[in-house]
């Protein structure tokens, strides 16, 4: 069983459907008995960063995910959800994450520097591979492309597992410590490279 | 590097995908789960549907059917078609669209863009608009290409990025349906007054039109409708031409 965390941030009928249509079984919850129950949880999120953050706080489950993946538990954020593994965004000021893994999200638009790459980065663009050992990339080539749609990203960094160059910018798609991992990207939205994804992810959490 | 989009357009009335698409070895494909899967497997990049539907009460076939293509189908859907109000925008997106696509609703409420783009994000707020030339200028035309607006269509898409919005489908009304190339010209004129993402439609009648679109105005994704329903063009044979000549596309294994 694989938890979906509800804290109240965005729309989660289509990564709901996504782990149905691999037939993984999931749950969306934000109770800590449930997710202590699953065997390994994802931390989706659409939205600004302060917003999720808080919402995460004041449910008390910044502490519950800290817990769980303190004790090997397998966590996998999604999109903003991948950035709140991070100890802070500079996404409207200054904001705390989750401090799971250390690195800092900013504004993509620093870093672009070319007029042809707007913000956000909507669309498919390819992966390249610099971790091939993390697991959730067994499958994953180079140049498979996968959908973003964001704003601010993790540069390319000792977490990155797989990144995606964005005019100057590299930006980390895929990053992994341990049992937390992350994608930048929408697995769910990203056809057979995404679901391949959610499957592996899924597949070695049971 | 972001690819170029190749997207394929399906009008759905009453809940099935009209008349008008023939794809070979499936006889009369009028369930749209299997469209969508047909094209998914093809490796279209994203699927517009357009709600046809003539009234209220089968708007709720159109939402159901997206729920079961969004079930199934993992890429980003697209939704338009009689999205006057924020709870349209909620509804559709409720069923699993990523974005949507509104053209006469913000013709007739220019600050539905605004709150639509406050209240779910300028990602998901797609402008869509039908583009005449007349009198050596760009007409605005809503109500799928029949009521001229008077209002000028650049200054238009100028607005929209001021407004919110977060992609601009730009169609083109002389071209549509020619099968004689995208209208270049006009594609670059919205380009020059907008840094949004921009979709072009209207033209396309075989793989070069694409090419030529992407090698001369700078626009992110193409986008057609019975020259693949027929499979005049197949969206394989499509992208491997663009990609041999060194456009970036995304290529399904």
């Amino acid at each position: 069983m694989i938890a979906i965390v509800d804290y109240g941030v965005g729309n989660l009928f289509s990564l709901r459907c996504s782990l149905e249509y691999i037939g993984q079984e999931c749950l969306v919850t934000g109770d800590p008995i449930e997710l202590d129950r699953a065997d390994a949880v994802i931390l989706p999120g659409v939205g600004a960063f302060e917003d999720a953050a808080n919402k995460l706080r004041n449910k008390g489950l910044d502490v519950v995910l800290k817990e769980l993946a303190g004790r090997g538990k397998p966590l996998l954020g999604i999109c903003l959800g991948m950035q709140l593994l991070f100890e802070q965004s500079r996404e409207y000021g200054v904001h705390r994450g989750l401090g799971l893994l250390e690195g800092e999200i900013v504004p993509l638009l620093e870093d672009v520097d070319d007029p042809a790459c707007r913000i956000p980065q909507i669309g498919w663009n390819t992966l390249e591979i610099a971790d091939k050992s993390c697991p959730v990339l067994s499958g994953v080539a180079n140049g498979d492309a996968v959908y973003y749609v964001h704003s601010y990203y993790l540069p390319k960094g000792r977490l990155t597992a797989a990144w995606s160059g964005y005019g100057k910018a590299k930006v980390s798609g895929v990053v992994q410590k341990g049992n937390v991992m992350g994608t930048q990207f929408h697995p769910e939205k990203s056809g057979e490279v995404g679901l391949k994804i959610l499957r592996t992810f899924c597949g070695h959490s049971q | 590097m972001l690819t170029k989009r190749i997207i394929p357009c399906l009008d759905i009335r009453d809940g099935r995908v009209v008349k008008g698409v023939n794809f070979e070895g499936i006889r009369d494909v009028s369930d749209p789960v299997e469209a969508a899967a047909y094209y998914n497997a093809q490796g279209v990049d994203e699927l517009v549907f357009y709600d046809i539907t003539a009234t209220f009460e089968n708007r709720g076939l159109f939402t159901d059917l997206l729920r079961r293509v969004a079930s199934q189908i993992f890429i980003p859907l697209t939704v338009g078609g009689g999205i006057n109000s924020l709870d349209d925008f909620g509804r559709v997106l409720g069923c699993g669209a990523d974005k949507v696509s509104v053209n006469s609703g913000a013709v007739k409420n220019p600050g539905l863009i605004e709150q639509a783009a406050r209240k779910y994000g300028d990602q998901c707020v797609v402008l869509s608009m039908d583009i005449k030339r007349m009198d050596g200028g760009f007409r605005l035309f809503s109500a799928g290409g029949r009521t001229d607006t008077g209002l000028d269509a650049i200054e238009w898409a100028r607005q929209a990025g001021e407004r919110g919005a977060g992609e601009l489908v730009v169609n083109s009304i002389d071209t549509d349906g020619v099968r004689n190339g995208f209208d270049i010209e006009m594609l670059n004129a919205v380009r020059a007054v907008s840094s949004l993402p921009i979709v072009a439609s209207g033209g396309a009648g075989n793989k070069e039109h694409f090419l030529e679109l992407f090698e001369n105005a700078d626009v992110d994704a193409g986008l057609a409708a019975s020259i693949f329903h027929f499979r005049e063009l197949e969206i394989p044979v499509l992208k491997a031409y663009l990609a041999k000549h060194g456009m970036p596309v995304r290529e399904v294994r």
